[in-house]
């Protein structure tokens, strides 16, 4: 059974700007992004049967809703983030607390390096991948390596527009890479490329990763992702994958959308 | 040229996701160079590996602008130690454990920051002056109680020579010396690199003076005429040498024989061995070497060429002279320190026909001047070469033929 973290969006919204997607003057519409927020979650208990936990959302913190930038969870054991942004970094308190709350064991980074938890930080079960560059420092990578024992393959992100792993990377359950070569250095597609064979790389279109078609949710065979990505759908499709595509269109002015808003915990 | 390198260290899973290979590519691109000194391999998946790596870089800005470039990538600058600095217990007398230099490059740290040692040579201590801060090597002998000597080995590192650009004998590691290989290509390029020298000595370029460090054999063996044109035609700037071979030289000048033999006759004069002692008699009675030039006393000859050149000429003298002629310095550390003085702005050195000068001079250089050592004697240019140069340069031959052949190769028509 997968289980999430999730965050209502009661004070999401744009107010600051620290990545290309986000605009001060494209201002959220709330309702729409309430609705689509409870349509996701819906999705995801009813449709995929993931049990979702419930933060509690905090004034004055719009981006406390994508929960992926919490921290990594694996084995009991979590790393809260450490954000670039200060504007991001009131968020880090609440994060750890909540995984406190929940009797996790959590160790801390040392101040000044940077992190921003799962945002970052996926993978396969025996090989995780780390993107650095954007937002994450490469040196956090070797000690999250020691301590969860598991191989980091640390990406180069050198594109703004997909400024977190989790924007242009999925790894599917079936041992499948979803994911938008442009968005990574030469060496870091040919470590990719050597690592996974052509037969299980799904590209998504240019497109339609701007639509963030990488940033889904893989629960099993079930992948939950933004609507308006028919091409990475039948891409999905072909490989015995069930694409569940959710209107998440407030979500992306603020540069995330399925997988963003949420963390896998286990 | 110095190098300036700052060792690095990367850890992480740095093989398969291509890390390693893309901070060595960006330095060599940068045009900086990299030594990998450790390698750690993780032995499993999921253990790390780990690299240590010393960046290099021709400018202190661009070893810094490689080493911002390849930060981002996980290559952080490994932490090293102020070297460690101990006073001088008495005048003479270094600190114990005191480093003792090579002839390389050198740096020490001092306050998280890497400091040239200043006046390089062999077998000196390093004086360091912190406030600066600033580091300079210092002769055992000329160490002052309380001076700051470099001890241990924690903050000093030596910079390994680069190859030299230049595609002729001296790019070629040459520390195996041997008769029987055929010295006119030698030659050639030694030529070749005096008309460079030459050009850069009269455009007043730094590091453009030639330094020729001889012995009598040049005057008895017959290359006076050919080493005095080199001096004559600004081939050679700089001469170390001892009281012999000017003595012998004006001998020439004087009385047609050196040693007494008569370079003309073919045999030993009656008496002639006498002619030194009368000629280093004659200069002493003028007063100087410059005199007895100036005055049209000594007309012809190497010393005349130095005079007439204004060549700086290091006299050096030994227990066995006679006379000696004035200007010969007879306190050895006095004549070390002369030597050592005059060392900076050399950019090659010609070692000939003499153990004693050319092992003295050889100690003197640091490994960055090129030089080339000339005897009949093997044992020689092999001491001189195991001192680990790219630069150094062996050729088992007489001085004669070598000064005749290189004066000739440069357009001298006896």
């Amino acid at each position: 059974m997968s289980r999430l973290l999730v965050c209502p969006p009661d004070y999401f919204g744009i107010e600051y700007e620290i990545n290309p997607w986000m605009r001060r003057s494209n201002a959220v519409n709330s309702d729409q992004a309430i609705r689509q927020w409870h349509h996701l979650m819906q999705v995801l208990e009813q449709d995929v049967g993931a049990v979702l936990e419930r933060m509690r959302p905090v004034p004055g913190l719009p981006d406390l809703v994508f929960t992926a930038n919490a921290g990594v969870v694996v084995g009991g054991k979590a790393v809260p983030s450490r954000f670039r942004y200060a504007e991001r970094q009131k968020e880090e308190a609440y994060f750890e607390n909540w995984f406190r709350g929940q009797g996790y064991e959590v160790v801390t980074l040392d101040p000044g390096r940077f992190f921003e938890g799962a945002g970052d930080l996926l993978g396969f079960p025996d090989t995780w991948f780390g993107g650095y560059r954007q937002r994450s420092d490469i040196d956090v990578f070797s000690t999250l390596s020691d301590w969860f024992h598991r191989e980091i393959i640390p990406l180069e992100l050198v594109d703004k527009r997909f400024y977190h792993l989790d924007t242009c990377l999925c790894p599917l359950s079936g041992g499948e890479l979803l994911y938008f070569p442009p968005a990574f250095d030469h060496y870091a597609q040919e470590a990719l490329a050597e690592r996974i064979a052509p037969s299980r790389r799904l590209v998504a279109p240019e497109a339609e990763a701007l639509r963030f078609a990488c940033n889904a949710v893989c629960v099993g065979k079930h992948v939950v992702l933004p609507v308006g990505c028919p091409e990475t759908e039948s891409l999905l499709t072909s490989r015995g994958y069930l694409p569940h595509p959710v209107p998440l269109d407030e979500f992306m002015k603020s540069g995330g959308s399925a997988k963003c808003l949420t963390l896998a915990l286990d | 040229m110095t190098q300036t390198q700052e060792t690095v260290v990367l850890t992480g899973h740095i093989i398969d996701s291509l890390i390693l290979a893309k901070v060595l590519d960006r330095i060599l691109m940068m045009g900086g160079t990299f030594d990998i000194q450790d390698m750690r391999i993780g032995k499993t998946r999921e253990e790390a590996s780990r690299a240590r790596i010393v960046v290099r870089a021709p400018s202190a800005k661009l070893l810094s602008e490689i080493l911002h470039a390849i930060q981002p990538h996980g290559a952080s600058v490994e932490n090293e130690r102020d070297c460690r600095l101990s006073a001088a217990p008495a005048d003479g007398i270094f600190p114990d454990e005191f480093y003792a230099t090579t002839h390389l490059s050198t740096q020490v740290r001092v306050h998280d920051q890497w400091v040239e040692v200043e006046g390089i040579e062999m077998d000196l201590g390093i004086l360091v002056n912190p406030a600066r801060p600033t580091a300079r090597t210092v002769p055992m002998g000329e160490v002052k109680r309380g001076d700051l000597i470099v001890t241990g080995r924690d903050g000093v590192r030596v910079i390994p020579l680069q190859r030299p650009r230049d595609r002729d004998v001296f790019s070629f590691m040459e520390s195996q010396v041997s008769s029987e290989r055929p010295h006119g290509r030698v030659i050639s390029d030694i030529a070749k690199r005096l008309v460079q020298l030459r050009t850069g000595f009269r455009e007043g370029k730094a590091g453009s003076k030639v330094l020729l460090a001889g012995g009598p054999a040049i005057v008895h063996a017959g290359g006076r005429e050919a080493l005095a044109w080199l001096i004559d035609e600004e081939f050679i700037h700089v001469l170390f040498c001892g009281n012999a071979l000017p003595a012998h030289d004006m001998e020439v000048d004087l009385y047609g024989t050196s040693l007494g033999y008569g370079h003309a006759a073919g045999r030993v004069v009656p008496h002639g061995h006498e002619h030194h002692l009368r000629t280093i008699n004659r200069i002493r009675a003028i007063g100087s070497i410059e005199a007895a030039v100036r005055s049209g006393v000594v007309k012809t000859g190497i010393m005349a060429a130095c005079v007439r050149r204004g060549a700086h000429v290091v006299m050096a003298g030994t227990i066995r002279d006679d006379g000696p002629l004035p200007g010969v310095i007879t306190d050895s550390l006095e004549a070390q320190a002369t030597m050592r003085r005059a060392i900076p702005g050399i950019g090659l050195a010609l070692l000939v026909a003499s153990t004693l000068h050319a092992v003295a001079t050889g100690n003197l250089l640091p490994a960055t001047i090129p030089s080339v050592c000339v005897d009949v004697n093997p044992a020689v240019p092999t001491k001189l070469a195991d001192r680990g140069s790219f630069q150094a340069v062996g050729l088992i031959m007489d001085a004669a033929s070598f000064l005749r052949e290189l004066a000739r190769e440069l357009g001298w028509k006896p």
